[in-house]
């Protein structure tokens, strides 16, 4: 049940039918109608998505990043296919906030998604002032701070890979917020212990963590003898880093459980591709999902996903998305005490 | 940008199927089943059971198909343009059809390739802008390179029946390359079907420009698919003669739907502005004159784009760049 990929007709998905089921979650105090969203840069600003079918039945709609000023993003190739995934170099690509906020933020209003805005800059300042243009704009859920794209031409510019430089912007985007809308902080996978960094995050103030944004990866072409990215190195994202995000989200939310770390609402991000999949995420502590690569292979996958993963959770006898997070904990606790 | 509301161009009898700029249907996305698989020269012809996307599609479409048994390890799309839609197809008991022409370049499209009668594929179309309708009156020439000419048999037939001169050109290196041979000298008649093999082994020995070069006169639209090199040849000589091109770009890409941002390339809007466009959803088929053939390179890989010092966002060329 879980593979099949779309319906026999029409616009595939729908949304969750579980009996008994309750789909809804949050992430801090944003209210999602159920767990899954998609993932930033894998959806744009969800207008394409829209013309499939209705993106209100989403979770919500995470926006690709937006930066202040229009950026061309890097020269192509910026994409390859690597076994069960994907590299991208992609730079940012975008039209810059003001033309966020003139086409396609009123676009997700007017279409009843609830959207979270993934920001990025190059300094603390740019991302401050990004969530000081969205924060009182209607229609705007809660603010992803994207500190850990890999696609920047200085790795030092990875604000993700330093506990200092992700507790700089996020507390800049906090102060500006003044808690009208949860923060996101998003993290990298690239980082020798990613408690750290998720401690950063929160004691700055972040509401929740998004685990986690692609890893860097490479590809030569052995035809050419050069490597294949214009950028030579990209985000590797899908199923094959699955694992690596788990991991993630188990290490951060056991830390949680430990007291070593403030609980906080976790999403999970890896190369979901079934409700099976995001049941993972969340029996190892994530509150909600975002799918992402999964939706190039599949546009509907984000609906399809949502629907899975409530049969999954209510086949488990769980009442709830909440009552679901983090059980893979407590096993192992038990099992340890014996 | 407003998405799949405009109408067709009113007025002429290519109406039907050849639109404004802007007429862009909405996409479906289908599991479509395999009604038949042939062998058309050294490539495959699939028809498809497509439904509401077969009555969709326009000319200069294309359609993203998922490849692999599920769950498979090759994620992302490819996308093949449509070669034909048959509403009603009475070879198939009147269903919807949708037919594509696959060459086997790799694991995905030999997948495809090997796909029988009753199998399934997930299907998303029509996808991409179709070809725009020319001038009233205007002569057309429509150019294929090898499987290129996939899509170029539909719109000759548009072209036809609105009252275009059509002459075809279809070239290839060698003759088992050549596609759409006997439907194109159905349709417009077998003089006005020109043929170029690089090795002679068809028609005559050169490229398609050799042949366009004697076609192309003032005021011509030049229609063509194929590879980069062989669209910005077309371009040139489309040029030279006073004529304008529209081009059907063969980027790579990893979802077809507009979202993943990897099959861009430099394109001048309608502003004058140069932006890195996605060829899924601003094209597949581009005005010739509006690509910033400066920023392209040609290479054994294939083509790559640089960004323009002038494109929309482009990284400052100062110290202290980012």
């Amino acid at each position: 049940m879980t593979t099949t990929a779309t319906g026999t007709s029409g616009p595939a998905g729908t949304t969750g039918t579980a009996v008994g089921f309750d789909p809804r979650t949050a992430i801090g105090a944003l209210e999602l109608r159920n767990p899954v969203l998609t993932a930033s840069g894998c959806a744009a600003a969800g207008r394409e998505l829209g013309r499939l079918y209705d993106v209100a039945a989403l979770g919500a709609v995470v926006t690709k990043s937006i930066l202040r000023d229009a950026r061309s993003g890097r020269p192509t190739p910026r994409m390859a296919e690597t076994p069960s995934g994907m590299l991208n170099s992609i730079g940012l690509q975008g039209p810059g906030i003001d033309a966020f906020l003139a086409h396609d933020l009123p676009w997700l209003r007017d279409h009843g998604a609830t959207a979270v805005v993934s920001i990025a800059g190059t300094d603390a300042a740019e991302f401050a002032e990004l969530a000081g243009r969205l924060v009182d704009e209607p229609g705007v859920g809660a603010v992803e701070v994207n500190i850990s794209c890999p696609n920047v031409a200085n790795r030092g510019l990875v604000f993700a890979c330093d506990a200092g430089s992700s507790a700089e912007v996020v507390s800049g985007v906090v102060d500006v917020v003044g808690g009208r809308v949860p923060v996101l902080a998003k993290l990298s996978p690239d980082v020798t212990d990613i408690v750290a960094i998720a401690r950063a995050c929160l004691d700055h103030g972040a509401d929740g963590l998004a685990m986690v944004n692609t890893t860097l990866g490479m590809v030569v072409d052995t035809d050419t003898m050069r490597p294949v990215l214009a950028g030579v190195t990209g985000g590797l994202s899908g199923p094959a880093i699955r694992p690596i995000a788990v991991r993630c989200v188990w290490q951060v939310h056991a830390a949680m459980r430990r007291g070593d770390l403030r609980t906080a609402p976790g999403v999970g991000i890896g190369g979901i591709l079934t409700g099976l999949d995001a049941l993972q995420f969340v029996l190892a502590g994530a509150s909600a999902v975002q799918v992402g690569t999964s939706t190039f292979h599949d546009p509907s996958a984000p609906l399809r996903v949502g629907t899975e993963l409530a049969q999954a959770l209510a086949d488990r006898g769980f009442a709830s998305v909440a009552d679901a997070v983090g059980p893979a904990h407590t096993v192992l606790a038990r099992e340890g005490a014996r | 940008m407003s998405a799949a509301t405009g109408g067709p161009a009113a007025g002429t009898p290519a109406a039907e199927t050849l639109g404004a700029r802007d007429r862009r249907p909405d996409p479906v996305q289908l599991r479509c089943a395999v009604l038949a698989n042939e062998p058309a020269g050294a490539y495959r012809r699939l028809v498809l059971d497509a439904g509401e996307a077969a009555r969709r599609a326009l000319p200069g479409q294309f359609a993203a198909l998922a490849v692999g048994e599920p769950p498979t390890a090759m994620l992302l799309r490819r996308a093949v343009s449509i070669h034909a839609t048959t509403p009603g197809d009475r070879r198939f008991d009147g269903a919807d059809t949708l037919e594509i022409v696959v060459a086997p370049h790799g694991p995905g499209t030999e997948w495809v390739t090997r796909r029988r009668a009753g199998d399934v594929l997930d299907v998303v179309a029509p996808l991409g802008r179709p070809f725009p309708a020319p001038e009233v009156g205007a002569p057309t020439v429509l150019v294929g390179g090898g499987y290129g000419s996939a899509p170029l048999v539909w719109l000759a037939r548009d072209l036809r029946d609105a009252g275009h001169r059509v002459d075809v050109v279809l070239g290839a290196a060698s003759r088992d390359k050549l596609f759409g041979l006997e439907e194109a000298a159905a349709v417009v008649g077998p003089d006005l079907v020109h043929v170029t093999t690089d090795d002679g082994s068809a028609g005559l020995r050169g490229r398609v420009t050799d042949a366009l070069a004697s076609l192309a006169r003032d005021g011509v639209v030049v229609y063509a698919c194929g590879p980069m090199a062989m669209l910005r040849a077309v371009h040139e000589v489309a040029t030279a003669a006073g004529g304008t091109s529209w081009l059907a770009v063969e980027e790579s890409m990893a979802c077809g739907i507009g979202v993943c941002m990897t099959c861009v390339l430099p394109v001048r809007g309608e502003d004058g502005v140069t932006r890195m466009t996605r060829s899924c959803v601003e094209g597949p088929t581009f005005d010739g004159d509006r690509v910033r053939w400066d920023a392209i390179s040609i290479g054994p890989g294939g083509a790559t784009s640089a960004v323009p010092a002038d494109c929309l966002g482009a990284p400052v060329a100062s110290g202290k760049g980012h």
